[in-house]
């Protein structure tokens, strides 16, 4: 698949990033479970009032936004330069760097590794990197176990479930769920356990702390790289992170090529900015960072793969580029109206909600995600609270004109909904047409039941599927206006 | 072609230009000095680390051995692991191993607890962070015993993320952690829930340096 100047999409057949159904058809399942939507719905509340409260007590967080925004957009324009600073900043601490087209190959390239430290098993960091590339699935298929060390992820894994948030994949999850997968699937765990959140995590904590001294081989992502020091940070709570990246031998990290900052001092913005729009908490309970390797501290061989995976294809869009400034604090997800109410898992990416919506359609190209653009009512809340300002609505609007356009120059049919954007735009540009048009629409007034229409004749079918529209009005407003004139 | 180049040619056809360069300094207004300073310095650090259940004490350089006695007795701490460098005299009665980079996860598991000093501390995140240098030690050994007492000078406090991170420009190749509070998880239902797989209990004793600056008992009043 390729896409702007012919830049290769993340390639299919690997890796998280396609759901198996459209958005609208897993919406209207995930919609028809009103235990997702209780847990869902308690959650993002819970933490839209913990970030909230945390942003107001700093009096320059629109600047810290501004700064994030500002250090992202110059990162893309010299990306190659930051990631080749990197890369010898690493290797002069002893830290070796390789580099994946894509999935496929960072796969191999983490199984290699492994293979050559002898290793049968590691222990994971969460890390939305390797959750893309569906490392767990690749690392299996070679005969190697991979255990998800973080809470969530855990539950996740033990669910035989996918992740349906980026922060917290198992926020669909309620207490008596994950006590019932704990007790079905973890050998250690007690009979008596309780669903008291305490206790689910003084299970976990003893489940794993075995695991995590013996494992050789560590494997993370990276929420920064600093290209001036050759620095890599992660992020986290519990402690897991703390674990994997010190106790084992090797140690592995997957980093897409977009978390390259360019300088030390701009830790100061995002180590700011990303804590508190992510958990709302001042500062994480842990964050680790290390730079290549440290003699007598910790693993002694210390790898960095930097994947492209599609990030080159979004690069590559002018106007659809921001998407890849996302540092993935998952604010946007929890102020969405549409997040709130589908969850994670009708997205079909590891990325959902509205940064999903705009990335995963650009890293995969757009026939492949063509749904995503639209999964959205443009409502404007994602791009108040994304911490490097990304302009997410724009973008949403600018991919669903890149789906029409691509769309038709392939020849393919463009769903229901391209079509009346596309027709829309050709009659709003017209005022006789407009005034034509909405004359007509009058007439739906004939169908409509208790002022909603939920389904619309073709060729305007395609629009209600996925939507009631509301019945059109007596009078329109230019006849008003025209009237009034008179009177 | 390798996979480097062919990436770094994509790339090279792909980015922008039409936008400004990295500003080098930062010049976007945010705020990069603290105003606070002494025990309102101090007073915000304590609060700060309280808030996220953090356990705090507050004392005089000349204090300092007495409490550390008192933190370990009250905690029964009994067997201590120390990091090379900690320059402190540790109460009778408690068994101190130091740190000789040769005991395994397994053994620092067994350790009622483990103490040290910090490089910095960022008061407004009530963070305290460890570069492993002398009386810090390397990172095993703040993270599998349960109990991590941390001691913190009060010249090593600073208000603000950007300070800390100018003063660690120096230290950036050292391996550093940055900590608040124990470890914690909110992935149940978004339940903040202390004590995972970190220690589980963090003690932060706040050390006045020199006796001219004045020290409050407890944590300042918001």
């Amino acid at each position: 698949m390729t896409t702007f100047l012919g830049m290769p999409t993340a390639p299919r057949g690997v890796g998280h990033l396609r759901g198996d159904d459209p958005f609208p058809v897993a919406a209207r399942r995930a919609l028809g479970d009103s235990q997702l939507r209780r847990n869902l719905g308690k959650a993002t509340s819970t933490i839209r009032a913990k970030r909230a409260r945390v942003v107001s007590e700093l009096p320059d967080w629109e600047e810290l936004r501004s700064a994030g925004q500002a250090i992202k957009a110059a990162t893309m324009r010299d990306l190659g330069r930051y990631l080749v600073q990197l890369e010898a900043a690493v290797q002069d601490r002893g830290g070796v760097v390789h580099w994946a087209r894509d999935a496929n190959e960072a796969n191999a390239i983490v199984t290699r590794l492994t293979q050559a430290a002898g290793a049968t098993e590691v222990v994971k960091v969460k890390s939305m990197a390797t959750d893309e590339i569906g490392l767990n699935d690749a690392l299996a298929d070679a005969g190697i176990a991979a255990y998800e060390t973080d809470l969530a992820e855990l539950i996740v894994q033990l669910g035989h479930d996918r992740p349906s948030h980026i922060l917290v994949p198992a926020i669909h999850r309620n207490r008596a769920e994950i006590r019932q997968i704990f007790l079905r699937e973890m050998a250690d765990a007690d009979p008596a356990l309780t669903d008291e959140p305490r206790a689910l995590a003084e299970a976990a904590r003893l489940h794993l702390r075995r695991k995590f001294m013996s494992a050789t081989v560590g494997v993370s992502g990276a929420n920064f790289a600093v290209a001036e020091t050759g620095t890599l940070c992660v992020v986290e709570s519990e402690g897991n992170g703390r674990m994997c990246l010190t106790l084992p031998q090797t140690l592995i990290t997957v980093m897409g090529i977009e978390k390259v900052i360019p300088t030390w001092a701009d830790l100061g913005v995002f180590l700011q900015l990303l804590p508190r729009s992510s958990t709302g908490e001042r500062m994480n309970p842990y964050t680790s960072m290390w730079t290549g390797v440290t003699p007598g501290d910790g693993p002694q061989s210390v790898h960095l793969i930097l994947l492209d995976n599609g990030r080159t294809a979004a690069l590559a869009d002018p106007a659809g580029r921001d998407a890849l400034h996302c540092i993935r604090c998952s604010a946007c997800l929890n102020v969405c109206p549409v997040y709130e109410r589908t969850g994670g898992h009708a997205y079909g990416s590891v990325y959902p909600g509205p940064i999903g919506a705009v990335l995963s359609p650009q890293l995969t190209g757009i026939e492949d995600n063509p749904t995503l653009p639209y999964a959205s009512s443009l409502c404007g809340a994602c791009y108040d609270a994304c911490p490097v300002k990304i302009n997410i609505p724009e973008l949403l609007v600018h991919l669903r004109a890149r789906h029409v356009a691509e769309s038709s120059r392939a020849g393919r049919v463009p769903s229901g909904e391209a079509i009346a954007m596309a027709a829309a735009s050709w009659v709003m540009a017209d005022p006789r047409r407009f005034r034509t048009a909405q004359r007509a629409g009058r007439a739906g007034r004939v169908i409509s039941k208790g002022g909603k229409i939920s389904a619309l004749p073709p060729p305007l079918a395609g629009w209600t599927k996925a939507r009631d529209a509301p019945e059109p009005p007596a009078q329109t407003f230019r006849q008003w206006w025209a009237s009034r004139e008179r009177s | 072609m390798t996979a480097r180049d062919e990436v770094l040619a994509r790339i090279k056809a792909a980015s922008a230009t039409d936008v400004p360069a990295h500003a080098g300094k930062a010049e976007a207004g945010y705020r990069e000095r603290g105003s606070r300073t002494g025990s309102d310095l101090m007073g915000l650090l304590a609060e700060r680390l309280v808030d996220y259940r953090a356990q705090v004490r507050r004392t005089t350089a000349a204090g300092l051995e007495q409490e550390v006695s008192a933190a370990l007795s009250e905690r029964g701490a009994r067997t201590i692991v120390v990091p090379p460098g900690l320059d402190l005299a540790l109460p009778d009665g408690v068994d101190v191993t130091m740190d000789d980079g040769a005991l395994g996860p397994a053994e620092l598991d067994r350790f009622d607890g483990v103490v040290t000093r910090a490089a910095l501390a960022i008061a407004e995140t009530g963070t305290i962070i460890l570069d492993g240098s002398a009386g810090q030690g390397r990172r095993a050994i703040s993270l599998m015993p349960d109990y991590h007492l941390c001691i913190v000078d009060a010249g090593q406090v600073v208000e603000l993320v950007p300070e800390a991170v100018a003063l660690l420009a120096t230290s950036a190749h050292r391996a550093l952690t940055w900590i608040s509070g124990p470890s914690a998880t909110s992935d149940i239902e978004l339940e903040r829930v202390e004590g995972v797989h970190g220690p589980r209990t963090l003690e932060v004793i706040i050390s006045m340096g020199s006796a001219l600056l004045p020290c409050r008992g407890g944590p300042r009043e918001r």
